[in-house]
């Protein structure tokens, strides 16, 4: 992404080259992989030329210091995030005709730094899913093998990103729907620390827990994106201030001397894969040989973990969701007899089977006879986990581990059992209930050729130190493999 | 059967007055067109988040500073879950376990003279929370409109205790209640408009029962004197079921005005669970204590304390007082007066009585009229300097309610102000006397209450515009030098 930004500024190529080049790759895959629910190719072409003219000016003027640092990069973005104008539909067919009445703010910071937004991305419904099989409109398909899922919930960013279709995407992470599509689409994916990311225009899931991040092709594209998107927002006011990532400091990054704990309840359990394991062994052992300490830490707490993400990403979500009503906006039923039919017909309908469970648990864990032994106990826990965190923060400068158990599953699996779907969200969780930024980078593959995600966690604004050792950790695998770490690799 | 109690608590919403709304900058001006006053986040739009208007808490704090009440150190916001067609997000944000303070209380003066009393009633807590939308029924044929421009304003609920025996209290802490938040410039209070509205539970027991009796909640009173007659109503009723052995059902009922009767609107048990939870979106308000002092150092003199500063270093009688702290206009008016003219019983005396009957002759209420603060004491300062009479000063008063009038210049331009000059007034004395030979006669002759006629006469002939004191000296002058 960035060297295709480099090249605009320095007309060494177009930005209307770089999108068409875009859309004939789409032309081939997406077909198959359905990674976009909105494209407008005349328009982004037209956007592109706009571009390219603007950077015919600036040049000829000796200004080219001052263009904006991602002018003419074609860009995707996931569909629950608003884009004036255009559809936003959630992957949802509650919101299928649903045009944004105004853009996100990382959506238009996106913009105001040059990128041009190629199309809306596909998704589990609401973000609820880790498939992006949930999307009403569809599911998209695994870039290396359309028999298998690209993750999600942020599937068709992850996809479009990894299948060639976009130079960046955002997604957004609420249990983990940035890094695990970036894992298994063997791309970086960065859920930033809650709140320096404005959520203004993320159309919610879980309030307290939602977050955009962005998917790149490596983690210096990841790094200048997030800078991008990153800010206090007043329309945001659980956004807070945070400092840039400094791209140059990255380079320099060394792991000598740093301490890295894994965390062993997300290696060693009963669903990781022999060939992820490895991978992550493998890692630990580059990295000691790097000269730094690493060591495997026991956090017992994470045995609730994904319970209490859970408990409160459903109580959050039945609250968020209540709007869809049919009255304003949005799917109405047909037939309606009565405002009782209305609300009941409508959210029946128009909601599909996934959100309607989270909806269910949302309102049980709620409801005042389960409120203080769900609700209350799942907030103190969290808080504990937090404390845990915080803690662990002080003796290790990282914390790791894998994304996911496995590679990406076989389509169709996932539906199988809802709640073995749910634990196998045990590596991502603890990072988006401790609101610390976790960063997902490609560390190898499987015996079937499919990428092993590896992950980082940095205490809150910890975005300089994640980044740093992720960017150490790939280009030390770079040159290693050419690929990768693990076994297969 | 033993005689039975009524137990009343009330659940008081006020809309706050601020320029915006609570969670967005949507003007909260009240009777705009339908659905003009919206954007994204008091619809409850996709993506939208709640940010909340600085001013809404501390006009909470300072309500809850003048009720007594201790501030939450750190208060929150959560989420009240219920479907409506009026409540956009499908959710109010209100606060249920940090509210902005809780016990509190009001003290409360009910009864006329020998049977006058004080009752303290306990404030529980009061707290924030958004308006909804409103239902519009009669805008279009055999549909139901929906007006969204309420949605957002801002509201504290006050919710008493269980303390009330009987109408009077109520409507006098309701009474007492408003002036304090007018006072305070909180809430235009108008139960008409809907910026005051009143919940009133109420239950019965017989007299003696510590315990209380199973209550209903009733809705849908719009004026003071309708949540008088639904205490009394709805006490009679629940006597009534008692004594027929049948018992109360929990329920929420509503008022009707034109029957003057409590129905059945919703039972208890099929009431909406709420499932609150901490809102998400809004992080914890935190008022130090320095900011509550400073809140509280702010905080204008309650009605409660003007009436003591009045009758304490004003020395006006406890009824004087009493009206001219009903309403923060009328005080206000009456401080100015009073500070004018340094005379505060005649300042009392004044705005009593005739400022009180050119309002009542306007139509206009108490709180509702637009005088030149300064006026009244002006026009008292020119009466006591004797430049103008009685008369002339209630025609002042008039003119500089009516026409906005200076009184100074209004007594120049209409000859107002009395004659007091000796060499004017002489040759109109020394005409009366010269046409009223046989009065004069017969005062000379010792019939001295003559001189009292001889000045209504020369008083008559100036139309009354003489200063009676020069006058009279100008007469006896006259009447020592013949």
């Amino acid at each position: 992404m960035r060297g295709l930004a480099e090249a605009i500024r320095s007309r060494k190529v177009t930005s209307e080259e770089a999108v068409c080049a875009v859309f004939q790759s789409m032309e081939e895959r997406e077909p198959s992989l359905h990674a976009f629910l909105s494209l407008w190719k005349e328009k982004t072409i037209e956007e592109a030329r706009r571009c390219d003219a603007l950077v015919r000016e600036f040049v000829e003027n000796g200004k080219e210091d001052e263009l904006p640092p991602l002018l003419g990069v074609p860009v995707a973005v996931k569909d629950n995030l608003l884009l004036e104008g255009e559809r936003t539909t959630c992957g949802s067919k509650m919101l299928e005709d649903f045009v944004a009445p105004y853009t996100a703010s990382c959506v238009e910071k996106l913009k105001g730094a040059g990128a041009i937004i190629l199309g809306k991305t596909n998704m589990d419904e609401f973000g609820m899913g880790t498939t992006t099989e949930n999307s009403f409109f569809g599911p998209t398909k695994h870039p290396s093998d359309p028999k298998r899922v690209p993750g999600g919930s942020s599937g068709g960013s992850a996809a479009a990103v990894a299948g060639g279709m976009a130079f960046a995407a955002l997604g957004t992470d609420t249990g983990g729907s940035v890094r695990q599509p970036a894992g298994y689409c063997g791309i970086v994916g960065l859920r930033p620390t809650y709140g320096t990311v404005s959520r203004h225009g993320l159309v919610a899931f879980a309030s307290s827990m939602d977050i955009a991040g962005p998917l790149c092709r490596d983690v210096l594209d990841a790094a200048l994106l997030y800078n991008v998107i990153r800010g206090e927002d007043t329309k945001d006011q659980t956004s807070v201030p945070s400092s840039a990532v400094d791209s140059e400091a990255l380079e320099n990054y060394t792991l000598s001397g740093k301490r890295i704990g894994i965390l062993r309840p997300l290696l060693e359990n009963e669903n990781t894969e022999e060939d992820v394991a490895q991978a992550i062994q493998a890692v630990s052992a580059l990295a000691t040989e790097k000269g730094a300490t690493v060591e495997m830490v026991d956090m017992p707490l994470l045995e609730h973990a994904v319970a209490v993400y859970y408990i409160l990403s459903s109580a959050e979500a039945s609250s968020n969701l209540s709007r869809y009503d049919g009255i304003r906006y949005g799917y109405r039923a047909e037939g309606i007899r009565n405002l009782e039919e209305l609300y009941t017909k409508t959210r029946s309908e128009g909601f599909g089977l996934e959100v309607k469970r989270r909806i269910l648990m949302g309102n049980y864990v709620l409801s005042s006879e389960h409120f203080e032994d769900c609700y209350r106990q799942a907030e103190r826990a969290a808080k504990a986990l937090r404390a845990e965190f915080r803690k662990l923060f002080g003796k290790y400068d990282l914390l790791s581990g894998p994304v996911s158990s496995t590679t990406a599953p076989r389509c169709g699996e996932a539906g199988k059992d809802p709640l073995s779907a749910y634990i196998s969200d045990l590596c991502t969780v603890p990072a988006s209930l401790a609101g610390i930024p976790a960063v997902s980078i490609p560390c190898g593959y499987d015996r079937d050729r499919l990428p092993i995600g590896l992950q980082l966690m940095g205490p809150c604004f910890g975005e300089q130190e994640i980044l740093g050792a992720a960017r150490f950790l790939e280009k030390e695998f770079s040159l290693r493999t050419g690929k990768g770490a693990g076994s297969h690799g | 059967m033993a005689d039975f109690e009524t137990v009343v608590g009330l659940e008081v919403h006020v809309e706050l007055k601020t320029r915006s709304k609570i969670f967005c900058s949507c003007p909260t001006a009240f009777g705009a067109d339908p659905n003009a006053h919206v954007c994204e986040v008091c619809l409850g739009l996709p993506g939208a988040l709640p940010r909340l208007n600085k001013r809404v808490p501390e006009l909470a704090v300072m309500t809850a500073l003048a009720l007594h009440a201790k501030i939450t150190p750190e208060m929150r916001f959560d989420r009240k879950n219920y479907f409506y067609p009026d409540l956009p997000k499908g959710y109010q944000i209100s606060q249920l376990y940090a509210p902005v303070a809780r016990n509190g209380y009001l003290d409360v003066e009910t009864g006329e003279g020998e049977n006058a009393y004080t009752r303290q009633i306990r404030i529980h807590e009061l707290h924030m929370e958004d308006d909804a939308g409103k239902l519009v029924h009669d805008a279009l044929p055999d549909q139901t409109c929906i007006d969204y421009s309420r949605c957002g304003v801002p509201l504290i609920e006050i919710v008493t205790e269980p303390d009330f025996r009987n109408a009077d209290e109520v409507v006098a802490f309701l009474q007492k209640l408003r002036t304090l938040l007018q006072f305070l410039d909180v809430s235009d209070c108008k139960m008409q408009e809907g910026s005051m509205r009143v919940d009133v539970n109420l239950s019965v027991r017989p007299v003696g029962q510590e315990e209380l009796g199973t209550r209903t909640e009733m809705k849908n009173l719009s004026s003071f004197r309708a949540v008088s007659k639904a205490v009394e109503y709805e006490a009679r009723r629940q006597w009534a079921c008692l004594l027929n052995g049948e018992e109360i059902v929990r329920e929420t009922r509503r008022w009707d005005e034109d029957q003057e009767v409590s129905l059945p609107m919703r039972k208890k048990e099929d009431a909406a669970e709420y499932k609150y939870f901490p809102e998400p979106d809004l992080p914890k308000i935190r008022f130090t204590e320095e900011k509550i002092e400073e809140i509280r150092k702010a905080l204008s003199e309650t009605p409660d304390e003007k009436k003591k500063r009045y009758i304490g270093q004003m020395h006006l009688p406890p009824y004087d007082a009493g009206i001219l702290t009903s309403g923060r206009r009328v005080a206000a008016l009456f401080e100015r007066t009073a500070e004018l003219c340094g005379d505060p019983k005649e300042s009392s005396n004044w705005i009593m009585g005739e400022f009180m009957k050119i309002l009542n002759d306007h139509g206009v209420g108490p709180e509702d009229f637009s005088i030149r603060e300064d006026s009244l004491g002006e026009i008292i300062v020119m009466l006591k300097e004797n430049q103008v009479s009685r008369a002339s000063a209630k025609a002042l008063l008039l003119a500089a309610y009516e026409e906005g009038a200076v009184p100074e210049e209004y007594a120049k331009e209409h000859d107002l102000r009395l004659v007091r000059d000796k060499d004017t007034l002489l040759p109109i004395v020394e005409k009366v006397l010269e046409e009223n030979p046989k009065p004069l006669a017969e005062y000379r002759a010792g019939k001295v209450k003559n001189k009292q006629f001889l000045l209504g006469q020369a008083m008559r002939s100036t139309k009354g515009k003489a200063d009676p004191a020069v006058l009279a000296e100008v007469l006896q002058e006259c009447l020592d030098r013949l």
